[in-house]
């Protein structure tokens, strides 16, 4: 019996298997940043231990950095110091770090990626779990927590349970003006938000090959949102050219080598996953969460549901509370939500595509009055490439405001956040309870929803706004 | 780390299902550059309303947390484990955990119970009838236990049997690796010239 690509990529990376034991696998690149990794290097500390492979480790600060004056010394003491921790630990033990007001700085899933870092075949961990972005170029990436930190910084490797497989397979191809983004909310409402719970994914068919890198890395992104251990793609072209000359990629001879072998990561023919799901992209739409969970998510065009909607006692509670929470009424059209900011940016949204996107549809266009638009680029390089295309002046002559790189309004761990009751569109991937901000509620969208939803002050999609000729006459 | 056999403790009921790490700890509260002091940011939203059960002093001795499913989801914190140890947590049962919150807890030696959703089920309802009673949750046998006689409830959890070692032993995981020393020089050595390095 044939191999999934899970299993081939699993099977290159064991460095140790023993009956009644998870295997010891070998980690191929190990990312940091500043929230997960004190701690961690405290233990080596403890136990006079030292970075095995500091040539496999990278370290970047994005979760916890401003993203205005990032020129000037973090404002906020215990910031500061988190900040400043990384920066010992990285000289104290020999890690490459790209600090604030560093060309590559940015958020670590997106600087990965662009340095050529991240590549087919390899195994990637990150104390983050959208580190399962990595895996849309065919890698097996998941995210991990701060004691196995420590384990890959001392050892380089993981103890792992085998995963079981699952194919989840999107067939025909997305209609004009539905992305990444609307196809795996879409997925996440259908399967719940344990639906991939031990399973390393597979993502697959026509319109996943139809993604670009930027889109796939989208899709891999909310692996982690329905439960997945991790979600990949299968390497194609598509992956190769956006790899070929970037700063860290293989280079004559090794890419010819590397390519021949990313080639056969492909899944063979006659294997055989644990589950399989199968979607069809010509009917999906605009999509947008309600509730508090990624999982609580309808059409555009749909109305709020009600906990009467839902067969399971559970499903009934967590509707109640999260429509409570969220302070919206059970049949209410979600077009005539309003909301009061819009965030473009993060690990899922905050690429060049994304900002390309939103200013495309911002052009000609203002901000809603009451509406207030944040556009955070992922990283340095996004921002600099941005600004080299003019998206910065677009962004500005709407009345958004055009920030430096990081997680921001993400997570709301730097001075980004929502004020209690202050509602959100967001292209982030999390809608949890106080996520964005102690009380703050977050509708998780598109970046084509998030720019016209800034333009009406209401959940939008481009196809609500009127064209931007006729504003001109008008 | 610690041995874990087996712990008593009082039962806390948490009623809810998707217990994500944003909610056990927000982000405002993983600054901290140390594995402790954490009890602060534990359910901190929550806790500001007067319902909420930890506000409740039936339970301030609190260390069994009977949630509901898909307890631990969303980001990979282990802030969200220390938050829970902590503030005196040793035990949390629930009917599913997500995947990487099950293992930050086997790592930092808390323990996740994983029952039947009718289990939970019964376990609330015990502690509706019996607020501040304790549960025993036996690591050696796998069972989890509450009050004697007709209503008591007595029930067998999951845990993988790795985990179940390692938390019995107490052991060490970065040691047990470093015994594989040579596996590891023997693996790196037959690496690609052309996979990626970042020095």
């Amino acid at each position: 019996m044939g191999k999934t690509l899970s299993e081939k990529v699993w099977d290159e990376h064991v460095v140790r298997s023993a009956a009644g034991e998870p295997d010891l696998l070998f980690i191929d690149l190990h990312l940091l940043h500043e929230v997960t990794s004190p701690q961690a290097f405290d233990g080596l500390r403890l136990a006079n231990r030292t970075v095995r492979r500091p040539d496999l480790t990278l370290a970047t600060e994005d979760h916890n950095v401003p993203t205005v004056d990032w020129d000037k010394p973090i404002a906020d003491p215990v910031s500061r110091t988190q900040v400043e921790t990384l920066r010992k630990n990285a000289a104290d033990f020999g890690v490459r770090l790209h600090p604030l007001g560093d060309v590559e700085q940015g958020i670590v899933h997106v600087v990965g990626p662009q340095l050529g870092l991240t590549q087919p075949g390899m195994t990637i961990v990150c104390g983050d779990s959208h580190t399962s972005t990595h895996g849309a170029f065919g890698a097996i990436a998941f995210g991990i927590g701060t004691s196995e930190v420590e384990h890959v910084l001392a050892t380089q490797t993981l103890t792992q349970a085998r995963p079981r497989t699952m194919a989840v397979t999107v067939n025909g191809s997305l209609p004009e003006g539905v992305t990444a983004k609307d196809l795996v909310l879409t997925l996440i409402a259908h399967t719940g938000t344990g639906g991939g719970q031990g399973y390393i994914v597979e993502y697959r068919g026509q319109a996943i090959e139809e993604l670009s890198m930027e889109g796939r890395m989208t899709v891999c992104n909310m692996s982690i949102e329905w439960g997945a251990k991790a979600g990949m793609i299968a390497p194609d072209q598509t992956t190769f050219d956006y790899i070929q000359g970037k700063p860290e990629a293989p280079k004559g001879a090794d890419w010819d080598a590397a390519v021949a072998h990313w080639r056969t990561l492909r899944t063979d023919d006659d294997a055989v996953f644990d589950k399989e799901i199968e979607l069809d992209a010509s009917t999906m739409t605009p999509f947008v969460t309600w509730g508090t969970n990624p999982g609580q998510g309808a059409p555009l065009s749909a109305d709020v549901p009600s906990p009467d909607d839902f067969d399971e006692p559970t499903d009934k509670v967590a509707t109640e509370k999260a429509l409570q929470y969220m302070g919206l009424e059970a049949g209410t059209p979600l077009r005539e939500v309003k909301v009061d900011t819009v965030f473009v940016g993060s690990c899922t949204n905050g690429r060049i595509e994304d900002l390309r996107l939103a200013a495309s549809i911002l052009e000609g266009r203002t901000v809603a009055p009451d509406t207030r638009l944040l556009v955070v680029p992922g990283s340095v390089r996004v921002r600099l490439q941005a600004e080299a295309e003019g998206l910065d002046k677009v962004f500005l002559a709407s009345g958004a405001e055009w920030r430096g790189a990081g997680c921001s309004m993400c997570l709301g761990m730097n001075p980004d956040q929502l004020a209690p009751g202050e509602r959100s569109a967001s292209t982030s991937n999390r809608n949890f309870e106080g996520r964005q901000g102690k009380g703050g509620r977050t509708h998780l969208v598109s970046v084509p929803v998030a720019a016209a939803t800034a333009v009406r002050g209401t959940l939008s999609s481009p196809a609500d706004l009127p064209p931007v000729a006729a504003l001109q006459e008008a | 780390m610690d041995t874990f056999t087996t712990h008593t403790g009082v039962g806390v009921p948490l009623k809810r299902s998707n217990v994500d790490t944003d909610q056990i700890i927000p982000a405002v509260y993983l600054k901290r550059v140390t594995r402790t002091g954490f009890e602060d940011g534990l359910f901190a939203a929550w806790r500001g309303d007067p319902d909420f059960v930890l506000n409740d002093p039936t339970y301030a001795a609190g260390s069994v947390l009977v949630a509901g499913p898909d307890f631990g989801t969303g980001s990979s914190r282990e802030h969200a484990v220390w938050a829970l140890q902590n503030y005196g947590f040793k035990v949390v049962i629930s009917s599913r955990f997500a995947d990487i919150f099950r293992g930050n807890s086997g790592k930092a030696g808390l323990l996740a119970a994983q029952v039947d959703e009718k289990v939970v089920q019964r376990l609330w309802d015990w502690l509706e009838d019996n607020p501040g009673g304790e549960i025993t949750v036996d690591l050696e046998s796998r069972t989890v236990r509450a009050g004697v006689g007709e209503d008591a409830v007595e029930d067998s959890f999951d845990i993988d049997d790795y985990t179940r070692w390692r938390l019995l032993e107490g052991l060490d995981d970065i040691g047990i690796t470093l015994g594989h020393d040579a596996d590891i020089a023997a693996f790196e050595a037959t690496r690609p010239s052309w996979k990626p390095v970042t020095a």
